[in-house]
């Protein structure tokens, strides 16, 4: 019996070292190849001869673009969704379960299928074009099931003991879910958020067929714009020689996932600090 | 059974005995049933509830007392399934009605649960919370309630230098204490208190019990409690509660000590003194 503790002990530390080593695998592959490439002036610049050259900043601005349009429409959807899913729907409703499997499958479906719908209903139906709106839009959809879910399982374990005790001193349901429900779900909430934006950050297919594919520098939501993610995926597919490029720009791609979680985090401490009094 | 337990727990009967405090009736419950999902758990209760006094609600687990304490406040309607009849009668108008106030009910009537559960905010915050929300915002008032309510559990002294730390960070009988105090911001008239100190160590339990002692006159409080010592200590009324046919029943109703020492009912003869239940 000892013996085979010892033996799981050993399995899930080398399961745990694989996976960080392929991790850091994959990170030192992108600096080996990509850091050269990295200077101001490919931050700063256009890209020149199909982005063998120049810089990656139109794709800075319209991936930023995207993702606010995104979150824009997805936090005050998403939350409220994922409230009103928590608090105010019957638990043993059949429905609510069914609503519940809906929003799975959602979040499981894969990316090229939301571009297509994006492009179906946003880019033709709705007469957006491809542009940043109908990419965000688009993103949006993608990212909306999996902040739902995530944020319902969040304020949902937050303990009955607190609704009972604002039930009974009568307070109402809305002050008790600002000062204190949604507080104490905040990392919970940032978590789920950050999922989604991890993954609409690294979006590709959905992107291609709703945002486009210019390299130009947007003029507004309007205009077509192409995001990192698609960068990258151009000059690795399409150019010859685009190679470094495309390292040089997933290293940003992953520093600006890092900037958006340090910021995220930091903000859902704010807000917990500001409200909670924890231990 | 209904007719019998309206004849019985009457003022009249009770106050033959000697009295613990003066008998007027703050709640009558008469004929009150609950059930969940279809399934009855209380069946044809009639009691009266004094005023300023302690009644004990006691029996095995499962036999209702606490869904008859959340029928008192209303709280039974948060879960959807729950259905209550009967009449409620709190100085002579029914709560059970729908057209009944249940903001302005849970006013008059505070709860203490079983676990003590402080928000987790400071110890000012979980005062303060409940007097803003009901439109007192002035800051010297809201001082004076915190210092009034505070001292009234005898928590005043210990927390007055650290009123912004986590109530968290309290014991679990200051939590308790505190939740107590929580509940008194809103001047109730009748306190509701479902075990609350079976999540206590003893020493914190004994304080908590010395304090619920203190606030009887001023409050009339019902307490489940399943420690048949600390009910016989501290209560002026005593229900004992029975499952029968699965169902939960009120099987005798009376004055504390006589329910102890001289019980009418076998079963509560037997439970009193250890060999059920």
């Amino acid at each position: 019996m000892r013996r085979l503790n010892h033996l799981f002990t050993i399995a899930i530390s080398l399961a745990t070292l694989l996976v960080v080593s392929a991790f850091i695998w994959l990170l030192w592959d992108l600096v080996a190849q990509g850091l050269d490439k990295l200077s101001w002036e490919f931050l700063s610049q256009a890209p020149k001869r199909s982005g063998r050259e120049g810089g990656i900043w139109p794709m800075i601005v319209s991936t930023l673009w995207i993702l606010i349009v995104a979150i824009a429409v997805v936090v005050p959807l998403g939350l409220g969704c994922a409230i009103w899913l928590a608090e105010f729907a019957r638990r043993d409703h059949h429905w609510q379960r069914r609503l519940g499997v809906v929003l799975d499958v959602l979040a499981g479906v894969p990316s090229i299928v939301f571009g297509l719908f994006g492009y179906a209903f946003f880019c033709v139906y709705l007469n957006l074009g491809f542009s940043i709106l109908s990419g965000g839009l688009t993103l949006a959809c993608m990212m909306l099931p999996i902040l739902i879910r995530t944020a319902e399982m969040g304020i949902a374990a937050v303990p009955n003991e607190w609704r009972q005790a604002g039930a009974a001193l009568d307070i109402s349901r809305t002050t008790l879910l600002r000062k204190v429900i949604l507080p104490y779900a905040a990392p919970a909430i940032t978590a789920g958020l950050l999922l989604a934006i991890g993954r609409a950050t690294a979006e590709t297919a959905a992107l291609i067929f709703t945002s486009g594919y210019v390299d130009r520098m947007p003029g507004s939501v309007n205009d077509s714009g192409r995001a990192l993610a698609v960068h990258v995926y151009d000059l690795s597919m399409n150019v010859l020689g685009g190679d470094q490029a495309a390292y040089a720009t997933a290293l940003v791609l992953i520093g600006l996932i890092i900037v958006i979680n340090l910021g995220a985090n930091l903000l859902s401490e704010y807000w917990v600090e500001r409200h909670l009094q924890r231990i | 059974m209904n007719n019998v337990s309206t004849a019985i727990y009457t003022l009249g009967k009770v106050a033959q005995s000697t009295q613990c405090c003066v008998p007027r009736s703050h709640i009558s419950v008469r004929d009150l049933s609950v059930s969940y999902a279809g399934n009855p758990v209380l069946e044809n209760v009639s009691l009266d509830i004094y005023k300023g006094c302690i009644t004990a609600l006691i029996g095995p687990s499962g036999c209702g007392k606490s869904s008859f304490l959340a029928s008192l406040n209303r709280m039974n309607d948060l879960i959807p399934s729950a259905k209550v009849s009967g009449t409620i009668e709190l100085e002579g108008t029914n709560i059970l009605t729908a057209s009944t106030r249940v903001d302005q009910l849970r006013r008059r009537i505070g709860m203490i649960f079983q676990k003590p559960n402080p928000f987790p905010l400071s110890i000012r915050k979980n005062i303060e919370l409940p007097l803003q929300e009901h439109g007192q915002n002035k800051p010297s008032h809201i001082q004076e309630r915190l210092q009034q309510v505070l001292s009234d559990v005898g928590l005043w002294e210990e927390v007055k230098d650290r009123l912004n730390d986590s109530a968290l960070a309290l014991s679990g009988g200051q939590q308790q204490r505190l939740c107590i105090a929580r509940a008194l911001t809103l001047e109730p008239e009748i306190l509701l208190m479902d075990e609350p100190c079976s999540a206590l160590d003893p020493i914190s339990s004994a304080v908590v019990e010395d304090m619920i002692k203190k606030l009887s006159g001023r409050y009339t409080i019902v307490i489940v409690t399943h420690n048949l010592a600390q009910a016989r200590r501290i209560a002026n009324y005593a229900a004992f509660f029975w499952m029968k046919e699965k169902v939960g029943k009120l099987v005798e109703f009376g004055q504390c000590h006589p329910l102890f020492d001289t019980p009418q009912d076998p079963l509560t003869a037997a439970y009193v003194s250890g060999i059920t239940g």
